[in-house]
């Protein structure tokens, strides 16, 4: 029996969709099949976040309305086996779906796929219940900044009342040297606040801001910082125990050095 | 000395993470409960209930509420006491 997830985060910008891409190749790449939906409806970018922006025919609300079958809007990934996107309408907004037509289309995509990752819009208003309504797992995307923090907080609550209990963290673009400094809240700090169940940690990293230029993902990137994070946290969703990875690369010589003034 | 210390270490105590980090959770504590108001409005009548054993108070004039100053979230209730109870009789018999 498959899993539907949802990827959430209330506030914009903080990488749900960046997550939900990398998420999706990584279960991918370990063999699984696995279905993204973009269900951004009028914003969508998962597509251009996985490079498939040129091939969508259909979308979510085509399948909705009954305009298409399902396997129709479904865009196979050429370099994934077994990965597929349900692209979001791009013309359309959040009142063209209800919850309970998108718990039927989860429960129809599980027939078929052993994952179902779900990509949230921002917000909290009715894109965000369409997006929980047939999850099963939330996993909650936040920034070491205040108002990501206390996004988090509000979506952790409205999550619990739709029973979306146990939430999981990813805690996303963590600057290891600000946190050092005492100028960045660490990943302590934050748990502290949350009260949630940590899944991983990804450190900012500018080799993400490349992959998406070139419409990949950071995963497949054997040396970014960024990508072993994710691959991680793929295997932590999986059940496996994987300790979190060392993100401060400053050894206390380098920090001797700096000191000196050599760097 | 400390502070090379400090410094060679990598700590530094004065950050501004720990505004943030107490801005955050006072900004918290009001979103937490403006989220159930179902939640005051228990710790009301329970303390209806529990005030009530000892004092006669007013019930319809009685206020609950949280309030902010400075740093800190304080709960306020203000309560009209209408009269004393005669407790030694009462109390003993329960």
């Amino acid at each position: 029996m498959g899993e539907v997830i949802v990827i959430t985060s209330g506030k914009g910008g903080v990488g749900k969709t960046t997550t939900t891409a990398n998420l999706g190749t990584g279960l991918a790449s370990m063999g699984h099949q696995v279905v993204l939906i973009d269900a951004d409806i009028g914003l969508r970018n998962l597509d251009v976040l996985l490079g498939l922006e040129n091939r969508i025919v259909y979308d979510l609300t085509d399948v909705i309305d009954g305009k298409c079958r399902l396997r129709q809007a479904l865009i196979k990934d050429k370099r994934y086996e077994g990965l597929y996107l349900l692209p979001a309408a791009q013309t359309k907004d959040k009142t063209a779906v209800n919850p309970d037509q998108m718990k039927q289309l989860c429960e129809d995509l599980l027939k078929e796929f052993e994952y179902v990752l779900i990509d949230c819009p921002a917000g909290i208003e009715q894109g965000f219940r369409n997006a929980v309504a047939g999850a099963q797992k939330a996993i909650v995307v936040t920034t070491p900044e205040m108002s990501a923090v206390r996004d988090a907080d509000r979506v952790i609550g409205l999550l619990e009342a739709s029973e979306l209990r146990k939430p999981a963290l990813i805690i996303n673009r963590l600057r290891p040297k600000m946190v050092r400094h005492g100028d960045m809240m660490s990943m302590e700090d934050i748990i502290d606040i949350l009260a949630i169940e940590l899944l991983g940690i990804i450190p900012e990293d500018e080799m993400v801001v490349i992959s998406t230029n070139k419409g990949e993902t950071v995963l497949s990137d054997e040396r970014a910082k960024s990508g072993q994070a994710f691959r991680n946290i793929v295997r932590r969703l999986k059940g496996e125990n994987v300790p979190l990875m060392e993100l401060d690369g400053d050894g206390l010589l380098t920090r001797l050095r700096r000191f000196i003034g050599l760097k | 000395m400390f502070e090379f210390l400090a410094k060679l270490f990598g700590k530094d105590s004065g950050g501004s993470k720990n505004i943030a980090k107490e801005r955050l959770r006072l900004v918290l504590v009001h979103d937490r409960t403006s989220v159930s108001p179902e939640l005051l409005h228990l710790l009301k009548n329970e303390l209806i209930k529990v005030i009530s054993t000892y004092l006669e108070i007013d019930e319809q004039a009685l206020e609950v509420f949280l309030e902010t100053s400075d740093n800190q979230v304080a709960l306020v209730a203000n309560i009209p006491v209408r009269g004393m109870k005669r407790l030694n009789g009462e109390l003993a018999s329960t």
